[in-house]
């Protein structure tokens, strides 16, 4: 309760003070928010979507909210984060957007605390629409300080060709950023995306996103996300996709930091025709604790779902994973398939794996299964036998049960350096 | 065939699995370059055998001794015995999942490569080197760029087994039941490979249970294994005579003895 009331109080002097030069739709937004924050609390693991996960130590812990970096990282200090040279590109520090460091293009690709003012219209219709709030209290209170973020609008039948990267940066100060994004493909646009989350020291901070992405008929976009915080921070985040007719979605989550991480992931397949992919990795260690909760929405008829995640959990480190599908009335000829599969390479190790199908319609095919357990002596001895030592043996047999997950990845440069990014990751195992 | 030195000596092996004796003290000797061929009834521990001689660690050693090269085999790790030239085709071959059939025979090969002192191949090297060993068995590289084993047929399964083989090249390899699940082109396929690389410093242990193979690859000594026991051993022609009588007779005489 002295969290929930310390921040409605953050929320009231932020709000007289520093964040007044807004629209009053917004301003309405945020009181609601705060509001639906106040009344919701932090979650407790009495209620199902908590079960396995404590947000303890967030609520226990006194983050300030972040004011401006007191000195701005070079393009050199942040480049080990930067995954491409070439294309768009927003970075943010403790919430902040970096002009300097950023290649913004116009209206479209750019800060959303510019284009709030700037592109009102476009702005109002979507945000906020597709991220629930009712029974989400981070999200709610995501919301009640929305201020800043990515924002990226892809015209019609517009493509960008170059992968576009969305880099939150933490100083590592503890304290609690509310980065929002907002991207928006209109009909037949196609782009790519690479939204990262790190930070420049290490440090105990609280990190607490939400991204909505829709996606207009036709429209294509490849997203790809990856949470590398520090290991000391907290990182809630819902990532929220609404596709229209015949559009396809291809979701690419790979995370591996923080010490405490939860991940909301929602897809709604709105339209007749829909194609989603969501691929998901997670590579824990210590004493990290990885919630991914995702939710795909087969609201129309003749959509595809095809979900994977994949584990990976050393020493004490714990994964729970619940996979929601729910099929609606009237959205026949769903083709769903979801599958979870968890390696524990210590018996310290422990992954929770709930898929949980709802489905209203009957002429529907879903499938799912999920695997826990070690690596597997069989394939271990076959690649013994064939000259490959045990400790490579075992590293390789590893890197695979990543790599099946970074092999669906089909934006061959963003593939390439998320799997260096993997590989620097599991060698240190 | 008795000249040549022998480049494994099996000596009394008795080998328990889960408790369970299957092994019950076999003798076996292959000279370079010979090829023998094992046959015998379902569980008669054919395959036991095969994976014993690999290293697999599921399988407790009673007593008895394996000599390859004069080296105690049976002390050295399955990666020791790969890289000192055992092959083992499985059975069963072994699915591995997010790591490409080229990837991994690269990595393969580059442990031996290691271990001989050579200087590994990039994946281009390797690429061009690889060429020639797929034509030779009909693939293209498309098999190369999917999981090792993972979704392929039963025969194909069997043909990448063949094509590690000649691709590692070793000393001392060991078919086990390669030639089940293939069609008459893809065993004819094994067959050449096997009697591509057949040379004097290289030699076979082709576990199979059906002669049609043996026409293709003469073998110096045929064997047969029953019950954990080498119950006979003879030239080419035991195995017409087991495909035409069968393991009875010999169980029975196996009794008598
Ligand atoms: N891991 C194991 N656990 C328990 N029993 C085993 C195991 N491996 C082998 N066996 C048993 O050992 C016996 C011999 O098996 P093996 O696989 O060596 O036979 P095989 O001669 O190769 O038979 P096949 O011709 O059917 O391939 C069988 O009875 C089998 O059930
Ligand atoms: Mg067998």
């Amino acid at each position: 309760m002295v969290a929930v009331e310390r921040l409605v109080g953050a929320y009231n002097t932020w709000a007289t003070n520093g964040a007044s030069e807004v629209p009053e739709w917004l301003k309405d937004m945020r009181s609601g928010a705060i509001a639906r924050f106040e009344s919701l609390g932090f979650p407790n693991m009495k209620q199902e979507a908590w079960r396995f996960t404590s947000v303890a130590p967030i609520a226990e812990g006194s983050f300030e909210q972040a004011k401006p970096p007191a000195r701005i990282p070079t393009l050199e200090e942040i480049r080990p984060f930067l995954l491409l040279e070439a294309g768009y590109r927003l970075v943010f520090v403790d919430g902040f957007f970096q002009r300097a460091l950023s290649t913004p293009f116009f209206d479209d690709v750019q800060s959303l605390a510019h284009v709030v003012t700037h592109r009102q219209d476009l702005v109002r219709q979507h945000l906020g629409k597709y991220a629930a709030t009712e029974d989400r209290p981070f999200s709610a209170l995501n919301t009640a300080f929305v201020n800043d973020g990515a924002f990226v609008h892809v015209p019609a039948k517009a493509t960008i060709a170059e992968p576009i990267q969305l880099l939150f940066l933490a100083s590592g100060k503890p304290a609690v950023t509310h980065p929002r994004n907002l991207v928006v493909l209109d009909r037949e646009a196609r782009a790519s995306i690479v939204e990262t989350y790190a930070s420049l020291s290490h440090g105990a901070y609280w990190t607490n996103s939400v991204t909505e992405i829709v996606v207009g008929e036709a429209a294509r976009v490849d997203y790809h996300r990856v949470q590398r915080e520090s290991p000391g921070a907290y990182h809630v985040a819902a990532t929220q996709t609404h596709q229209g007719r015949d559009s396809t979605v291809n979701l690419h989550m790979v995370a591996f930091g923080a010490a405490l991480a939860r991940h909301d992931i929602g897809a709604v397949l709105a339209g007749p025709g829909g194609r989603l992919i969501l691929n998901g990795l997670y590579l824990l260690a210590s004493q990290q604790h990885a919630d991914h909760h995702t939710t795909i929405d087969h609201a129309a008829d003749h959509c595809e779902s095809h979900e994977y995640f994949n584990g990976v959990l050393d020493d004490k480190s714990r994964g729970v994973f619940t996979g929601r599908i729910i099929v609606r009335p009237g959205a026949q000829k769903t083709d769903s398939k979801q599958t979870n599969n968890n390696l524990l390479l210590s018996t310290d190790a422990h992954a929770d794996s709930q898929p949980q199908l709802e489905i209203y319609a009957d002429d529907v095919k879903c499938t799912h299964g999920s695997t826990v357990g070690p690596l597997d002596p069989r394939a271990l001895f076959y690649l013994r036998s064939r000259g490959i030592g045990e400790h490579e043996a075992q590293q390789l047999l590893t890197y695979g049960f990543a790599a099946e997950i970074l092999g669906r990845m089909e934006v061959a440069p963003l593939r390439a350096q998320l799997d260096g990014i993997v590989r620097g990751r599991l060698a240190e195992q | 065939m008795k000249q040549g030195k022998g480049l494994l000596e099996v000596k009394g092996l008795r080998v328990a699995v889960a408790g369970n004796e299957i092994l019950k003290g076999v003798d076996l000797t292959i000279r370079d370059g010979e090829v023998h061929a094992i046959m015998g009834p379902n569980g008669s521990g054919k395959s036991t055998l095969a994976q014993v001689l690999a290293g697999h660690p599921a399988y407790t050693v009673l007593a008895g001794t394996a000599k390859y090269e004069g080296k105690d085999l049976l002390d050295m790790k399955p990666e020791e015995r790969a890289r000192a030239g055992v092959f083992l085709a499985f059975q069963y071959p072994v699915e591995i999942r997010g790591i490409t059939n080229s990837y991994f025979l690269r990595s393969a090969l580059n442990a031996l490569r290691r271990e001989r002192g050579e200087a590994e191949l990039d994946p281009i090297d390797f690429l061009q080197f690889l060429e020639q060993k797929l034509r030779a068995i009909g693939w293209d590289d498309s098999m190369m760029n999917r999981p090792v084993n993972e979704g392929f047929s039963g025969g194909e399964k069997k043909r990448n087994e063949i094509l590690q083989l000649a691709v590692l090249e070793p000393r001392l390899a060991i078919l086990d039941e390669t030639d089940s699940g293939l069609d008459i082109d893809a065993l004819k396929t094994v067959a050449e490979t096997v009697n591509k690389l057949r040379a004097p410093n290289r030699s076979f242990l082709i576990v199979t249970h059906y002669q049609r193979l043996l026409n293709y690859i003469t073998p110096d000594v045929v064997h047969v294994l029953a019950d954990g026991r080498i119950v006979k051993s003879g030239g080419p022609e035991l195995a017409h005579e087991l495909e035409a009588k069968g393991y009875d007779w010999l169980r029975d005489a196996a009794m008598v003895s």
